[in-house]
């Protein structure tokens, strides 16, 4: 029975349409993101600036596809750092188990007990802002997500009988893990990068809008956000615009994520 | 290093204070929760809003009092003199004063009875020891007021007679008799404050609040309303809601945009603030030690677009360090000195050998909303001469510490602000070997000009000193100057009585609410 998976139609549409704007958004604006006074200041929408303008004269729509592109490019390599440090960590601890395993488990429990996004405040706190201290603080609060499903993937597959098989025939560790492990792991890490890469968009647009992230006049969806509260009464547009882009940046994402999901649980 | 293991230790101790459930939370809100009460019920007390936090010690004969903080004790503490919201002084401790025919001796006779705020009797010896804690070094080698170092003589014949002689005649010798007068055997001035002001210092809670309570037993009319909390609100959105609220019910320096937010609710009272904005420049530190280049800056800054984008059109241009509501020393003409002009600009860089243009820093102070914003906009028109801005935002505190005391910046957005309301007070800090001339600006010319201003009988000659130190800062760029903002206060209704100073002063004694 072949049946469309609707999920993953409509999120790689989605997504698609969100990326070409952020390509867009790197080769061309309207106008220049940060040119002070391109309009008139607070202006709602129109032909002219079709998302408004800020408190600045600034055109939010071009802001916007800057905005969405740090910000995609932000939980990009903070969902890579995290993936790839993460599933490693995973793989080797369950694999071999034992007392590394243990050690590194609780390790990693104890950084999970504390907030996400206290942990990354306190790595920004000691090393400054800016964007790529972000990358890096919210890489490595996202390391144990990833390394704990990896963890259970691999324990549950370490002894089955095609492992057991391959590792008879004189296969090394290093081959198992990464040609007849991991590939069977997909179907569990696929959707757990796209739900990390949601919520990545999450952590960044929390941080900016605290204030920690990117710095002025660079945009970023969380703040600009952060901006727009401000001006609520005054241009709520601002606020709409840039919310809504969020909403949808992480739909889209969601939706692939619950696709792949789907996917995998037809596969098995 | 060290800061940056403190600042790990603090958000880790927030963080256990979220874990652990913040027992104080509720009290917070409790206090938060007098709403608009109907006005005859209304408690004759306020809440007042203020950006941030006092200064770590609160003991007014230690240098290194902000402009914030002096604002909130300007009505804890009281000297000889005192100043009234027109800029002319009268006695407050002193009950009167007589000057000698020469201008050299100046005799006060203090108020008769005129009582601390913990309820000794103010007495000669103390104005004297008052006096002469101003001008020794303290800790960290700084004088509160260095001016008064012209006092040659303290002489207190009587316990309510003070006899001070000069080196040389000084007209504006009484501005600086406004130094806080506080009792020699007190210990805790620096926790716990006592002067003679209209209220009395009651507590304060670090990063929180500070309550004053009106002093019953002060010498005049005394303050009108019974208690005071400052609450300290470090952003603008919150400072606000605060208000819409109820939590607050007075906050200056409120930016346009915030202001523009305000319900009916408050009336906004529009003054100008006694300070000068400008990017101040790290004269020290390439490529800002080649005047070239500050001139360039000079003429790359908008100021009119400054104002009109970033402070919807509040504020007037300066174009030195001195601020107009300083009237007779404020050279009116020096904001023409540097006309927006980008090709001008370009060829100054050109000519400093940086016709590609440069990469710079501006610090800021990020609680300062106007500051960030203005950074913003300096930043977008610096792009035209080819300068790369890179703006960082810090904490107030770090601020403080790293840029204005530790000189360790390029450039950095902030208001300077006057004790008194005199063109000394403004410009002695570029004094080269000056201990708060944070910009390390070093022109001997400068120097000269104000130690002839400051030697000068004569009224008139003293005041072209001045104008003519104030050309000197401006000619050679010292800093890019932008504005004198205006000050915009948010009262809510029915709270009357407010006052703006020439200098960087919020008096709460004359607030009262209106039947």
């Amino acid at each position: 029975m072949k049946k469309r998976n609707w999920y993953l139609t409509l999120g790689f549409i989605l997504t698609g349409i969100i990326a070409s704007f952020i390509v867009m958004g790197f080769i061309w604006t309207p106008y220049d993101p940060n040119a002070i006074m391109a309009g008139p200041k607070f202006s709602p929408p129109s032909f002219e600036h079709i998302m408004g303008t800020d408190n600045f004269g600034r055109d939010i729509f071009s802001r916007v596809l800057q905005g969405a592109g740090s910000t995609a490019l932000i939980a990009l390599c903070t969902v890579l750092i995290g993936a790839l440090i993460g599933i490693a960590v995973g793989a080797l601890t369950g694999y071999f188990g034992g007392i590394v395993d243990e050690a590194l488990m609780r390790f990693n429990d104890a950084l999970t007990a504390f907030p996400s996004i206290l942990v990354a405040l306190v790595i920004v706190g000691v090393m400054g802002g800016g964007k790529y201290n972000v990358i890096l603080a919210l890489g490595i609060v996202f390391i144990p997500s990833f390394a704990r499903v990896t963890r259970t993937a691999f324990a549950s597959l370490r002894d089955v009988n095609y492992v057991k098989s391959v590792r008879l025939m004189g296969a090394k560790p290093a081959r198992i893990i990464c040609l007849h492990i991991l590939p069977n792991t997909i179907s569990v890490l696929l959707p757990a990068i796209t739900i990390g890469f949601n919520n990545a968009v999450l952590a960044e647009a929390s941080m900016s809008y605290l204030g920690i992230g990117i710095k002025p006049p660079d945009a970023s969806l969380g703040y600009m956000l952060s901006e727009a509260q401000g001006m609520l009464s005054i241009a709520p547009w601002y606020a709409i615009w840039t919310g809504g882009v969020i909403v949808i940046m992480i739909f889209a994402v969601g939706l692939i994520g619950e696709g792949l999901q789907h996917c995998g649980r037809e596969s098995m | 290093m060290k800061k940056r293991i403190t600042v790990a230790v603090l958000i880790l101790t927030m963080l256990m204070g979220l874990l652990t459930g913040c027992g104080t939370k509720t009290e917070a809100t409790e206090s938060d929760a007098p709403a608009p009460v109907p006005a005859e019920k209304r408690a004759n007390e306020i809440s007042v809003g203020i950006a941030n936090d006092l200064t770590e010690s609160l003991n007014p004969l230690k240098s290194g009092y902000t402009a914030g903080t002096r604002e909130v004790m300007f009505n804890v503490f009281e000297g000889l003199m005192k100043l009234s919201s027109d800029g002319s002084l009268y006695p407050a401790v002193a009950e009167k004063y007589e000057v000698s025919e020469d201008g050299l001796v100046y005799t006060f006779t203090i108020r008769d009875g005129i009582k601390y705020h913990n309820g000794e009797t103010v007495t000669a010896q103390d104005v004297a020891y008052s006096v002469e804690q101003c001008m020794t070094p303290d800790e960290s080698g700084a004088m509160v007021e260095p001016a008064l170092t012209m006092i040659e003589k303290i002489e207190t014949p009587d316990e309510r007679t003070v006899v001070f002689t000069i080196a040389h005649p000084d007209g504006e010798f009484l501005n600086y008799l406004t130094v806080a007068v506080v009792p020699e055997d007190y210990t805790e001035q620096d926790t716990k404050p006592v002067g003679t002001g209209p209220f009395k210092f009651v507590s304060r809670s670090a990063q929180d609040s500070v309550v004053l309570e009106k002093f019953d037993q002060y010498w005049g009319e005394g303050a009108k309303l019974d208690k005071v909390t400052f609450k300290i609100i470090e952003n603008a959105d919150s400072m606000v809601l605060s208000l819409q609220s109820g939590a607050i019910d007075f906050c200056n320096h409120l930016p346009t945009i915030q202001a523009a937010q305000l319900s009916d609710d408050f009336n906004i009272a529009e003054g100008s603030m006694a300070l000068v904005q400008a990017l101040y420049l790290n004269n020290k530190v390439a490529p800002f030690d080649n005047e070239l280049v500050r001139q360039a800056l000079c003429y790359a800054t908008d100021r009119k677009q400054i104002i009109d984008v970033a402070f919807d059109g509040y504020g007037s241009v300066v174009g030195s360090s001195v601020y107009p509501t300083l009237g007779k020393w404020y050279d009116e003409s020096l904001n023409e000195l540097y006309p927006y002009d980008v090709e001008k600009a370009k060829e100054l860089l050109a000519q400093a050998g940086y016709g590609d243009g440069f990469n710079m820093t501006i610090t800021v102070p990020s609680n300062y909303q106007q500051h960030v914003d203005t950074a913003q906009v300096l930043a977008n028109q610096y792009k035209e001469i080819g300068v790369n801005v890179e703006i960082q935002p810090v904490e107030w505190a770090t601020w403080v510490s790293e840029a204005y005391n530790g000189r360790n910046f390029q450039t950095t957005i902030t208001g300077v602000d006057a004790h008194y309301p005199t063109a000394r007070a403004m410009m002695e800090r570029f004094i080269s070997d000056q201990s708060n001339n944070f910009i390390n600006y070093d022109n001997k010319d400068f120097d000269s000009l104000m130690a002839e201003a400051i030697g000068t009988s004569d009224e008139a000659q003293r005041t072209e000193f001045y104008i003519e130190a104030q050309r000197n800062l401006a000619q050679h760029a010292a800093n890019v100057y932008i504005q004198a903002p205006a000050d915009l206060v948010a009262v809510r209704k029915g709270l009357e009585g407010v006052n703006f100073y020439p200098i960087y002063a919020l008096d709460l004694a004359s607030l009262y609410w209106a039947e």
